[in-house]
């Protein structure tokens, strides 16, 4: 069967067969060759995922029958239009974009120093070992971490007890917790980027600024920084997007609050409101949409 | 170049999309429409008549904890009997809440749910359960005549499903902490309370009823008198005694073990609870009491209904007689925590005092529970001058009110 196709006789056999021409055409035609073969990952990349995406923004354009609960498909603004008049909606997504920038910011301020002293402070050899416990704790699930903190947390928790001695206390459950869990569970996401682009720095750099009589104050602030910029952006666009999306953390240490993913939440699971889901949904999108596009400008892209 | 990739990705996109819009545009044109917006049109679907041989295998949506076949704990298994005896292999689908309940239903795949008032109405309406023919379940004689015909189990005076358990929803309290011992659901709505940041409230818009039930006697002027049948007025009150009540609360409560834990650590000292969380918070050790307060309570009570397109309807329907009968319904009762549906439940419970504990043949007690219902347009307690809010209206009140 296969046999002709593969000797390849000249002629010897009496049709040189469908595959030994398709063969010869894909040689001649080398874009032919290649957009055959993306084309199954492509195509899963545009109908799964970007398919999704679209489907989401349709959606949003719809509504729900108020009695039976199913889906309306004729096109409508009713769902913006609620998003733009409550004003409940703009102070959700005002304080989930506060929790964003808050977790990010933290990250930044404790991953930059970590990720430093792991590329260039520490030894070689240990580098590894440093890694590993800053994986570590990406090994275990998600709940239980966040579970973990809401035990820490209680009243006469092991927070309430560390911070006695210095007058404070637990911040109880609420936003602060919120953004204090937020920033434990993806801390390693930004560390990653910042290290690996720390790591890429020679440190050739910092030794001719040296030589060349900066101090270490300037030469943080005119060598080292602006060279890991985009990774930083690369760090930060994993701790924004993920604290901008999160529903669950909010729901088992956030008290009485309540951020975007809850809104969207609440209305696929307690109303069955999918289009309004949908409308709420596109608001994170555009917000990312938004951090991204500014992100390709610093090169940031590059570094993920 | 970048960007014209994007864009021609973009276009794709946008392509498929539309197609798909165009297709399911064509596919719902008759169905969306059918239901009128307010009105309560029964669709018509026939009732099983007689019963038949069993068809080997039933498909149920359930309720955790209601179908345990031993695989969480295998003193736990009332579903190996059943197979047994019956011969119907059980596949359970298990549900988290009442709006998935209703979606999988409408998917056609399952042959039984057990459906809270708050689903069963949806459920019906839109012609995805059929009546029950409760001549079919013998165990039905024996069921408790306060849980019979009701508004979330029948329509019209044709039953649509077999009651499988109740309970209210209760007022707990640290009693260290919490005194004097409170009687009333003003202590979880008063603004100068001095246990503020330490309230928990129920965390659904199907709790805009508990605030409603309260004004029902704080504020009799409104009229309420159903708390599922409020009026745009009335529903303004509850909304705004919310969210009053919002500036009280410690945390909104959806996920039992939550509540235990924060009670157990004091996070929370007062605010509504079941009973079987109350039960779990004093086998931790926690001080806490439960009361049902002066004003009465919500509540809920799970229905047994048996879907209008089922592909195993003998296999659903005994089923039905099998979760009833008494030695069963003792056993959800005790393992869920509520009250069994079946009088004679309470001579098979491993604990002797459960039914008590459970108020479960207390009809002075339950006649002060209004079971979860779903609201809808037409006013449940009868008005027809007016139009009463609906779910769907409850939900984006329920966002507002936590802000």
């Amino acid at each position: 069967m296969t046999a002709p196709a593969l000797t390849g006789g000249e002629g010897a056999r009496p049709a040189p067969g469908v595959r030994r021409r398709a063969a010869a055409l894909l040689h001649r035609r080398p874009r032919l060759r290649l957009s055959l073969l993306l084309s199954a990952p492509l195509a899963w990349l545009v109908v799964v995922y970007l398919g999704a995406l679209a489907a989401i923004f349709l959606t949003a354009f719809w509504s729900t029958d108020v009695f039976t609960g199913e889906v309306v498909r004729r096109f409508t603004l009713a769902n913006f239009r609620t998003l733009l008049d409550e004003p409940v909606y703009r102070t959700v997504a005002l304080r989930s974009l506060g929790v964003a920038v808050a977790v990010t910011l933290i990250d930044t301020a404790i991953g930059f120093p970590m990720a430093l002293y792991m590329a260039k402070v520490a030894r070689p050899r240990h580098r590894p070992y440093l890694m590993i416990a800053i994986l570590a704790p990406l090994w275990a699930a998600y709940l239980v971490k966040a579970y973990a903190w809401r035990v820490m947390l209680q009243q006469g928790g092991l927070l309430d007890e560390a911070l006695k001695p210095l007058g404070l206390g637990s911040p109880g459950y609420g936003l602060t917790a919120t953004v204090l869990v937020l920033s434990y569970l993806w801390l390693p996401y930004m560390i990653l980027p910042v290290y690996t682009g720390l790591e890429r720095l020679p440190d050739s750099l910092l030794d001719a600024a040296g030589d060349l009589g900066a101090r270490p104050l300037r030469t943080f602030r005119t060598v080292l920084l602006p060279l890991v910029f985009p990774s930083l952006v690369a760090g930060s666009i994993f701790t924004f997007s993920l604290s901008l999306g999160d529903y669950i953390t909010v729901k088992i240490v956030g008290g009485s609050q309540q951020l975007l993913g809850n809104v969207v939440y609440d209305n696929i699971g307690a109303a069955n409101n999918l289009p309004f889901a949908a409308a709420v949904a596109t608001i994170p999108v555009v917000v990312m949409l938004g951090y991204l596009a500014a992100a390709r400008r610093t090169g940031a892209l590059r570094e993920l | 170049m970048w960007s014209t990739r994007m864009a021609l990705a973009a276009a794709a996109t946008l392509a498929i999309g539309l197609t798909a819009a165009a297709c399911g545009d064509g596919g719902s044109g008759g169905r969306a429409s059918g239901a009128g917006q307010g009105g309560f049109t029964v669709p018509k679907i026939p009732m099983q008549q007689s019963l038949g041989a069993g068809e080997g295998e039933v498909d149920l949506v359930a309720w955790a904890g209601y179908a345990e076949d031993g695989s969480n704990d295998p003193k736990v298994d009332w579903v190996t009997p059943f197979e047994k005896q019956t011969g119907c292999k059980v596949n359970t689908k298990v549900a988290g809440t009442s709006d998935e309940m209703v979606t999988l239903m409408k998917t056609g795949e399952y042959d039984a749910v057990s459906a809270s008032g708050d689903a069963s109405l949806r459920l019906i309406a839109s012609g995805t359960v059929a009546p029950v023919n409760t001549g079919l379940v013998p165990n039905y004689a024996d069921v408790f005549a306060g849980l019979k015909m009701k508004p979330w189990n029948s329509v019209n005076g044709v039953s649509y499903g077999i009651p499988h358990g109740r309970g209210a929803n209760l007022l707990m309290w640290r009693s260290d902490k919490v005194k004097p011992a409170p009687d009333s659901w003003g202590a979880v709505f008063d603004a100068n309370s001095p246990y503020k940041g330490a309230i928990t409230a129920y965390d659904s818009p199907i709790y805009i009823a508990d605030a409603a039930l309260y004004l029902m006697s704080a504020k009799p002027e409104l009229g309420i008198k159903d708390p599922y049948a409020l009026d745009q007025k009335q529903f303004d009150a509850a909304v705004q005694l919310l969210k009053a009540q919002r500036g009280l609360i410690g945390e909104y409560w959806s996920d039992y073990t939550k509540e235990v834990q924060a009670f157990k650590s004091g996070d929370s000292v007062l605010g509504t609870t079941w009973q079987v969380i109350a039960n779990l918070a004093e086998a931790e050790k926690a001080p806490v009491k439960v009361t049902l307060p002066k004003e009465g309570s919500t509540g809920w009570s799970d229905t047994w209904m048996v879907a209008a397109k089922a592909k195993h309807p003998n296999c659903a329907y005994k089923w039905l007689d099998w979760i009833v009968s008494p030695k069963v319904n003792a056993q959800v009762a005790e393992w869920f925590g509520e009250a069994p549906a079946n009088a004679k439940a309470c001579e098979e419970t491993a604990d002797e005092h459960f039914c008590d504990t459970f108020h479960a043949t207390d009809e002075n007690y339950f006649s002060k529970v209004h079971f979860w219902t779903t609201p809808i347009a037409q006013c449940l307690d009868g008005r027809t001058d007016v139009k009463c809010v609906d779910y769907s209206k409850w939900t984006q009140a329920w966002t507002t009110i936590k802000g």
